[in-house]
Formats: structure tokens, sequence, C-alpha cells
């Protein structure tokens, strides 16, 4: 009896080798283990045993029985694991598919660029001020030091509305909007669009969008438009990014300055996209004339200050290389989509 | 301002290299915009003498030359210009030369003889009967210019000028001349400059006996010099004279005329110069014109004058427009014996209307515009009188007249060194200053300062401030940050803006960016009734074009353009916004309204009326704004571009009781309009006024605790019941223990029968103060069921 307890604890283990899944696993099962199963078969014979031989066999029984179980329990922990990597591997995805993409929209490129350019200024502590786009001529020109008559106003092709009324042709008048409202200190800009009576090409257009910088205070210096001008343009184009000034001439600011960048491209030797000047024209800016602080309600003795506008549209072409200004204001999504 | 560097060298005397010249005077405040050297497109053009010249032997008009061009053996060369003779001296473009225009000689054979270059006509130098008046311009050439055989033709006929052009600002009209210019380049590089002081000897003669000169309005005319020169010969000026002119880009005309013309570039004063023999009277009155009064200028135009015109007239008519332009009655010609020279100086302002007016803006407007001094009158007729002589064309009368009758004060302005070192944040000393404003005219005395006559634009210390940096150099100016708290941040409006572009983006749109301005048409291609308030817009007087000649009323007609423009160009599907303005107008006189509007439009894509509504929905989620209402817009629902839009399928959106937005399908005849071929939807949500409205402020509500009951209700009703009004009744029948309720079902057909439809509704419960029993539930849903019953439904679960 104990030969065929040895015996079916060997042929249950050799069987369970070669056992290839679940089902095969239970047939198994019963037919060692199970009320007929051979086990137990072999174990109705117990009553035949003597008392001597009978708790040794029994102990033996015991041992087989639970480790025959034991094995199939094993061998099923392993058939699981199998067949779960199987499915695993069957479920492997062409993964280099194009993903299921929830539609997302884009600012346009003029606003993204606004955006940046306004949160640079929030962060150097300027608050964002506006104004009207259809404007008093006073606004416009005449508080700006621009009486009427005035050549440079030749300078600013303007579209009126009437005698009085016209549409801004830059974004300065909202200098005196804020400085009639507030007394400084004062840092703001100023964005938006403007009108000038251009006609549309591959530069020029009759609407445009400026950026207008001013800062009034006691004791405001050349230096600090320098120093606010340099620090702009190194958070929008890079450390490297370097500038001059050179004189020239605003009727609302004196001294007044243009500001020029040094060409990226060509570093100031000159090439194509400077147009050999080394240089590109980035913004016009000078110390606010003592006229128009005077204008304004604010004491020219008492305090300064220093102002300056830059033109959006440019600076997103040379940002991302857009050759044609058209495009900016022909909506056209195969455009809109590459920003 | 194109500057002659020849010119230049009169005044400073200095070898400059034209590219750090260009560079130097740009960075004091004169921008170059850039220079030209004349005969730089020549190359390999000498000059060379006509030695023989015999008929071709294949050709009746060709002739072959033998030329000596200073290398020792004549070369042959073939033409087909019949006035050349030997011994006659010629341009010979050489083997492998250049001509302006990149036309390139080659040695060859013309019709089987060799030819080694060719002989040029002015024409093909570049050049005019202007530039030489004793050459003809249809033919070769022939020099009379004082040179050596082989010489470059460059310097033989002096092309050799380098013209640099200047962009002068406004303020600076003192610029516009080669004197001003000289000033600031000896300034530039601290050459002492010498003022210049023309003077002439004169005939003796009494100019009162000739003319007589009466200013009648001394406001627009400040001063008035007359000269008179006699015995005039007219001709052609010297070569040095025209090649200034022309370097200047000013054509040559005669000697008498390119007299002004040469002091008016040199000094920056316009001057005139009138034939006597047409000034009627002898008398010269600077007058307004008088109505209905007409003259004939020196362009061949006739200019009718009105009453505010500044006119220089002699006793019966206008014989120069003060500033602008002469008569043509009144120029010089060739026969021409008596000149008076005119020094003037016009009121700025008054010229500049002028020549607006009259549509000729001329080298004379240009400058007197700007406001000259006329402290300027004087030096400029001195020179026009000192040239006459040099040049030896007429007899200078050794008197002249000068009405002057208000002189100006010198300007002063005060000198503050410590001042202008603090206001420009640099650090010199007082001296260095004094040198930089002495160098371009200024004179320091103490504590005061006197500008030059010429620099009209000096008025207070930051214009000096200017000068002192001009010549320290901007960029020695060190940059400094500002001091002070950093204290922004986005306002209210700005946050708003911000937030309705993220949610945009977020649902998958892509901002646009229109023009204010519309064509009125755009107003008819949304089907706007003719007497729609929408159609009152801003008006622009001078537009470019009908197309941009309002502001527009409302943004959608630019929204459905650019769907239309996208659709056009076979983009299959769009997905648009623009926060842009519209501008309302208010009373005449004032400033119309500017609200902020954000249009939405839509078309392909699978999208449909509820796609947008979706869209609107989630954006005033996002903004916050709660309680948004929705129901079927007709003609009174405050927006006047209702009419775009399908009538059935439009919808208005309230909130505290305001319309604030609209949006639906565009109606098929606007579609037609605009030539869009698919079903497109469009929405305009009113930004402006929602920032007036309570938006609150976001509050952690607790998470619920106890488990929620959900019930469906399934019924039949009438079409024609909204599903809003369904579903206030749920929310208010089940009361406080709602916490949403879900349309989950629309269904019309066969089975519900005609003029009905199925609906159905999963309502979630939940109490916060424990777990709903069915009781509770149920109970609920009845009065749900009794609420709908009441409302004609069937309810059918």
């Amino acid at each position: 009896m104990k030969q065929a307890l040895e015996k079916i604890e060997l042929s249950a283990k050799e069987e369970l080798k070669k056992i290839r899944d679940s089902k095969e696993l239970e047939a198994l099962r019963i037919r060692f283990l199970g009320k007929k199963g051979e086990l137990t078969t072999v174990l109705k014979g117990m009553a035949t045993l003597s008392s001597e031989e009978r708790p040794v066999i029994g102990q033996l029984a015991n041992r087989v029985r639970s480790d025959i179980e034991n094995a199939v329990e094993e061998r099923a922990k392993e058939l699981k694991k199998a067949a779960f990597e199987l499915k695993l591997k069957e479920e492997k995805l062409d993964v280099t598919l194009p993903g299921k993409a929830p539609k997302l929209g884009k600012l346009h490129p003029l606003d993204s660029v606004m955006r940046e350019i306004e949160d640079i200024f929030i962060g150097m502590g300027f608050d964002i001020a506006s104004g009207p786009e259809v404007e008093y001529d006073y606004y416009n020109f005449e508080a700006l030091n621009l009486p009427p008559d005035h050549p440079a106003r030749d300078t600013q092709d303007t579209f009126y509305i009437s005698d009085k009324i016209l549409l801004r042709t830059q974004t300065s008048p909202v200098q005196i909007r804020v400085m009639e409202q507030k007394k400084p200190p004062i840092r703001i800009v100023a964005p938006g669009r403007v009108y000038r009576s251009d006609a549309v090409d591959a530069t020029h257009s009759p609407l445009f969008h400026q950026i207008e910088g001013l800062v009034v205070d006691k004791g405001i210096t050349m230096g600090d438009l320098v120093g606010t001008l340099d620090m702009l343009m190194k958070r929008l184009y890079g450390v490297e990014c370097r500038i001059r000034l050179r004189p020239h001439h605003f009727p609302f600011t004196e001294p007044s300055a243009e500001v020029d960048m040094v060409c990226f491209n060509c570093g100031g030797k000159g090439c194509s996209m400077c147009k050999g000047e080394g240089y590109v024209e980035l913004l016009g800016s000078g110390m606010v004339h003592p006229k128009v602080l005077a204008n304004c309600g604010i004491d020219p003795e008492e305090y300064s200050g220093f102002a300056f506008g830059l033109g959006l549209e440019r600076l997103v072409m040379r940002k991302y290389g857009v050759t044609d200004l058209r495009l900016l204001y022909e909506n056209d999504l195969r455009f809109l989509e590459q920003f | 301002m194109n500057l002659s560097m020849k010119w230049l060298k009169d005044y400073v005397d200095k070898d400059f290299d034209v590219k750090k010249f260009c560079y130097d005077l740009t960075m004091t405040g004169s921008k170059v915009e850039g220079y030209e050297t004349e005969g730089e497109n020549i190359k390999n053009v000498v000059v060379g003498r006509i030695l023989s010249v015999t008929p071709h032997e294949n050709s009746d008009h060709l002739v072959v030359c033998q030329v000596d061009v200073g290398k020792g053996e004549p070369i042959q060369i073939v033409t087909g210009a019949s006035n050349v003779n030997a011994g006659d001296t010629v341009p010979v473009a050489l083997d492998n030369s250049y001509l302006p225009g990149g036309v390139h000689i080659k040695k060859g054979k013309l019709r089987g003889v060799e030819s080694n270059g060719m002989l040029c006509s002015l024409g093909e130098l570049g050049l005019t009967a202007h530039d030489f008046p004793y050459a003809i311009e249809d033919g070769i050439f022939i020099m009379r210019e004082d040179c050596e055989i082989g010489q470059d033709i460059q310097s033989a006929i002096g092309l050799n000028d380098t013209s640099v052009e200047f962009e002068i600002t406004s303020n600076r009209p003192d610029c516009l001349s080669v004197i001003g210019l000289a000033r600031e380049a000896a300034a530039t590089y601290g050459i002492k400059f010498e003022e210049p002081k023309p003077s002439y000897k004169g005939v003796p003669g009494d100019i009162s006996e000739k003319i007589n000169v009466v200013i009648e309005n001394e406001k627009l005319c400040r001063r008035y010099i007359g000269g008179y020169v006699r015995n005039v010969r007219i001709g052609p000026s010297p070569r040095w004279l025209r090649e200034r002119l022309r370097a200047s880009g000013v054509r040559p005309i005669n000697n008498l005329v390119d007299i002004t013309n040469y002091v008016m570039l040199e000094y920056g004063q316009p001057m005139h110069a009138f034939d006597a023999r047409f000034i009627k009277g002898n008398e010269i009155h600077v007058r307004n014109a008088r109505a209905g009064e007409t003259i004939t200028t020196l362009d061949g135009n006739v200019r009718e004058l009105s009453p505010e015109t500044l006119v220089i007239a002699d006793t019966e008519k206008p014989v120069a427009v003060a500033g602008v332009m002469g008569g043509e009655y009144s120029g010089i010609m060739d026969d021409t014996t008596d000149v008076i020279f005119e020094s003037a100086s016009f009121d700025g302002a008054s010229v500049r209307r002028t020549a607006k007016k009259l549509g000729m803006r001329t080298d004379s407007s240009a400058r007197f515009e700007k406001g000259l001094d006329p402290n300027l009158c004087e030096p400029a007729i001195m020179r026009a009188f000192e040239l006459v002589e040099l040049l030896g064309c007429g007899e200078v009368l050794d008197t002249k007249i000068d009405r002057f009758p208000n002189p100006p004060t010198p300007k002063t302005v005060e000198f503050t060194p410590d001042w202008i070192n603090r206001f420009l944040g640099i650090d010199i000393p007082a001296e260095q200053m004094v040198k930089y404003l002495e160098n371009i005219g200024f004179e320091v005395n103490g504590s005061e300062i006197k500008a030059p006559y010429y620099r009209i634009d000096i008025e207070s210390k930051a214009d000096i401030a200017e000068e002192v940096a001009r010549f320290y150099g901007y960029n020695n100016i060190k940059g400094t940050e500002l001091r002070g708290i950093a204290n922004a941040k986005l306002t209210p409006a700005q946050q708003l803006t911000r937030k309705t572009e993220a949610a945009c983006v977020g649902l998958g749109l892509y901002e646009i960016e229109t023009f204010s301005f519309i064509s009125p048409k755009f107003y008819d291609k949304i089907n706007l009734p003719a007497d729609s308030k929408l159609r009152s817009s801003v008006t622009i007087l001078n537009p470019l074009g009908e197309d941009t000649s309002v502001m527009r009323t409302t943004v959608l007609p630019s929204m459905c353009e650019t769907l239309a423009r996208n659709y056009n160009l076979r983009n299959p599907e769009a997905a648009l916004f623009e926060l842009g303005n519209e501008y309302i107008p208010t009373e005449e006189g004032k400033l119309p309204l500017e609200p902020q509007r954000l249009s939405i439009g839509i078309y392909g894509g699978g999208n449909d009326f509820y796609s947008v509504k979706g869209i609107v929905e989630r954006i005033f989620g996002y903004i916050g704004l709660e309680n948004v209402e929705y129901e079927l817009a007709d003609e009174n629902c405050g927006f006047g571009e209702y009419v775009m839009f399908h009538p059935g399928r439009v919808a208005v959106a309230t909130a505290e009781g305001k319309p604030i937005a609209i949006l639906g399908e565009i109606h098929p005849d606007v579609l037609e309009n605009y030539g869009i071929g698919v079903r497109a939807y469009c929405a305009k949500i009113n930004i402006t006024e929602i920032l007036d409205m309570d938006i609150p402020e976001k509050t952690y509500k607790l998470l619920p605790k106890y488990p929620a009951a959900t019930r469906d209700v399934s019924l039949i009703c009438d079409d024609g019941i909204p599903a809003a009004k369904l579903e206030k009744l749920i929310r208010k029948a089940v009361g406080s223990v709602l916490e949403s309720v879900k349309l989950f079902d629309v269904y019309k057909g066969e089975q519900i029968g005609a003029g009905k439809k199925s609906v159905a509704f999963s309502i979630v419960m939940r109490s916060k103060d424990g777990t709903l029993t069915d009781e509770q539930a149920d109970g609920a849903m009845q009065k749900v069921r009794k609420a709908l019953t009441e409302l004609g439904a069937e309810i059918r679960s």
C-alpha cells in the first residue's frame, strides 16, 4: 500500500508537468484527488491494515495528498501567469499609430506674442492700460505736442471721422489719458490697434498693433529708458540680444531715440536680413517732452519720464519668419495652425 | 536730402570713408538712408580721340573708326552713329567694360569687321543733355571737356561724386542744406566749423527805382528781401555747378534758375527769381489771394486760388504761390535781361496747407513748412549775388529791399549742467557740454545759452539735454534698472479676456484677427433690414476704399467673411473665434462706445447647432457665469443680427435678465450671400456686459458624504414644449434634494404620433443629511410625474 501511494504521488507529479491549461489541470485534480480519484480508491484499503501500520500509512497518505494538492496549486499559478503574459503579448499595439487628439485651438500669432510681451511687462511692474481706438484729435496729436499743421503729422496718414475725431494713428494717446487720470508714479504699457491710411501690401496695413510704454516718476533718467528697453529685449530675444539707440525726433519726447537691435543673423556685420545695415529697427522712444507732462497737469520740474512704442506686426513677422504681413489678417487656417 | 560729398568738402576739409561717415552721422542724429557713388556702375570706359572714320565694307549705316585710347596702338571700333568725325574726343567703352544698367561690352565683329569696344552716348553713360547742354542726346557724346586721352571717363566728366541720402526729421529744417549737414559733420568729428560769409561787389543802383515790395500780411510773411540783377545773360551753368545739382538730385536748367536751386540746397532757404519785365506796376505785394484768382504755375498747371492762400502778386495778379511755386508767366526765359531775386520767410503752417490743398509739394514748400527762421533770408540772397558775380551772368545792384517788420529776438535757454547730468543719467563736466554746444553754433554765457537762429527746434532745457546726449553718444549712457516696487496685475477686464481666450483655445477654436473697419455692403450680406440700427456706423471721411469705410457695429460679418474665405480655400472644416470690438455711435462730436465682443464661427467637422451651443455653454461655465438661460430668439431678442440666423435655429442667452449672447445656424440666404456651401454656425457673446455681472467667487463645497439616488423619467409631450421648460419643472418638483437633471433622450417618430416627442431625463437626488430612502426618492418622483402630467405630458415610465 505504501508503494501504491508512492506510485500515485510520482505519477501525479509526472502528469502535472504535461498539463497545459486549467481544464486539464482540473481533470487531473479530480483523477487523483477527487471522491472517486486514485488516492481515495487506494485509501479505501486502509481498513485492511493492522493497527500499527494504519497511523504510518495514514500519515503517508496525508503527506501525499497535501503534496499533490500543493503541486496542483503551484501548477495553477504557473498556468495563470503564463496565460496573463500571453494576453499582454496579444494586446501589443502599434504605438506609432497617430494619437486620438481632442481638439485644441490656438491663439493668433499676433495675440500670443502680445500676451508674451504683456507678461514681461507685468513682471517688470507695468500695468496694462487701454484707450479708445476712435479718438479725439486732441489726444492723438495736440496733447502730444503735435498742433494742427505740424509737419510731423504728415508721417502719420490719418483716417478722419470728423475734424475733431479720428482713428488713432498710434497708441500714444493712452499716455495722455493715463496721465490725466493718475498721478505719478506711473508705469504702464498700452497695447492696441492703430490705424494709418496705408494701402495693403506685404509690409503695410491700414490697421496694425502697437505697444506703448510710459514711466513717469521723480528722478526718471534716460539711463532708466536704456535699462528698461535692454531688459525687455533680453527677455524677448535672449540675453545675447544687444540694442543700440540713435537720436531721432518725435514731437512728444525730448531727447528722442530710435532703438535698433543688432541683427541676430549677421551679428552686426550686415547681411540680406538687415539690408546690409547690421541692425534692425525695433521701436521709437524718448524722454517725455516737458510740454506733454504739463499738458496733463504734471509738473515737469518735479517729475520726468520716458515713453516708447513698438510695432507688434514687425516683431511677430521677425519671430516667425513671416514675410508677408497680409497673411496675419487673412486668417487662413493653414496659416493659423502653424503657430 | 541728398548730400554731395564734394560739396561737403567745401565746408569740412576732411577725407571721409563714406561708410564710416554714414554711421557716425547717423549716431549723432542725422540718419543716413544710404549712399550712391556716381559712375560706380561704369568700368573700363576711357576718353578717346577719333583718328579716322572710314566706311564699313559690308554696311551703309556703319562706319569704322580708329581711336586713340592712350595705349600706344589705336584701336578699331565700329559704330552706327553719324555724328563722329576725325579729331572728336569721345567716351570709349573698351573690351570687357561695363555701363549703367549692367551692360557688358566685349570685343567682337560687326558685319565681319572687328570692333574692340563701343563709342558712348550721354544716355549710355546714364546722363542727359541737362548735364552737358552742348551735347546731343541721340548721338555719340562729343566731349568738350578739359581732359586727357586714356583718362577714366568718371574723372574726365566729373561723374565721381558720392551722394549720401539723409532722412531729416521735421524739427531740423536747417539740415535740409549742405551747410547744415556740414555743421553736423564738423561737430561729429570735433572739427571747427567756419560759418561762410558770402559777399559781392555790386554795381551802383537804387533798387527802389526799380521795384517796391509791400507785405500786406505780416503774419504769414515775416520777411521779404528783394534783389535786382540787370544785364543778365541766360545760359547753361558751369560744369561744377551742374554736377553738384545732379548729385543732389536737382535737374540743371539755366544759370539763373540753377543759382536759386543751388542756394536752396546749400543754405536751406528757398529762393525765387522773377523776370522783371512781367512784374506789372513794378510792385510786389505779398497778400492773400482774392476769390476767383488763378495762376498758371511753372509746371504748366492752372491753379485756382482761395483767400487763405498767400501769393506774391504784382499790381494786377498773382505771380507766385508764396513758398510753393512760381508762376509760368513771370519765370526766367532765354531772353530775360532783368531779374528780381526773392529771399523771403513764409509761415510754415500756411505753406503746408497751401501745398496740400493744391497737391504740389515742392522742395521749397517742404522746407518752409517746417518753419524757417527769417534771419536765413539774408545770407541766402547774399550767396545768390555772390554766385551771379562768380558766374559772370549779370550785374547785381548794390542796394536791396528788406521788409522785416518784426525781427524775432534770439532764443535763450537756461544752462543747467547738473540737471542735464541727472536727467540723462550721466556725469560729465559742464565744460564738456559747453564744447559740444559751441561746436554746433550755440553760445554759452554763464548760465545762459543762446541758440543759433537756424535752430528753430530749441525751446527748453530738455532740448539742450538732447544736444549734449547726441554728441556724448546715446550708447555711452549706461542702462539702469527702475527703482521702486514692481506692483502690477491684470485688471478684471483683462483677466476676463484671457480666461475667455483660454476657454476658446481649449474648446478647439482658432483665433482670428479681422479689420475693425468694413464695407457697408457687409450689412447687406447678413440681410440687415434697411432700417436696422446696426447700419448707423462711425464713418471714415477719407477711407482707402469702400471695403474699409465704416467702423463695424457688429463683429459677425467679419466672422462670416473669414468662414467664407476658409471655405473657398477648401479647408474642410473651421472652428474660429475672435475677441474684437464693435464701434457704436453715440452723440455727434462724441466718441463711440467700443464694447468687446467674442464671435465664434464654425462649419464642417460634424458640428451642428448644439456644437456651437455647447461651446457657448462651456465658455460661460469656464468664466463662472451661472444661471444663463436660453430660448428661441426672435426679432425682439436684443440682437439686431437675429436676421442672419435660421429662424428656427437661433437662441438668445440671457443672464440677470439681460441678453448676453446670440447663437445659431446661419440663415441659408446669408450662406448663399457668402458663397458658403455647407451649414455654418455663429455666436456672439457680449463680453463687456458680462464684466458688470455678478460672477460669484469660487468657494469649496463639501464633497457628498451620503450616496445618491438616481431615477429616470420618460414622457411623451407636445413637440412645442421646450426641453428647458420640462427641466425647470422637474427641478422645482424635486426641490432641495435635487443634484442634477440630465436629458438623455429625445425621440420623434411614427410610434409617438405627429406633433409629439418622447423625452427622457435622468434625475440624481442626494441629501447632505443622510442616505435618501426609497420612499423619499420615489416620493419626489411622484411629484415630478404629477407636475409633468399637469403640463399635459403622458408619463411612460
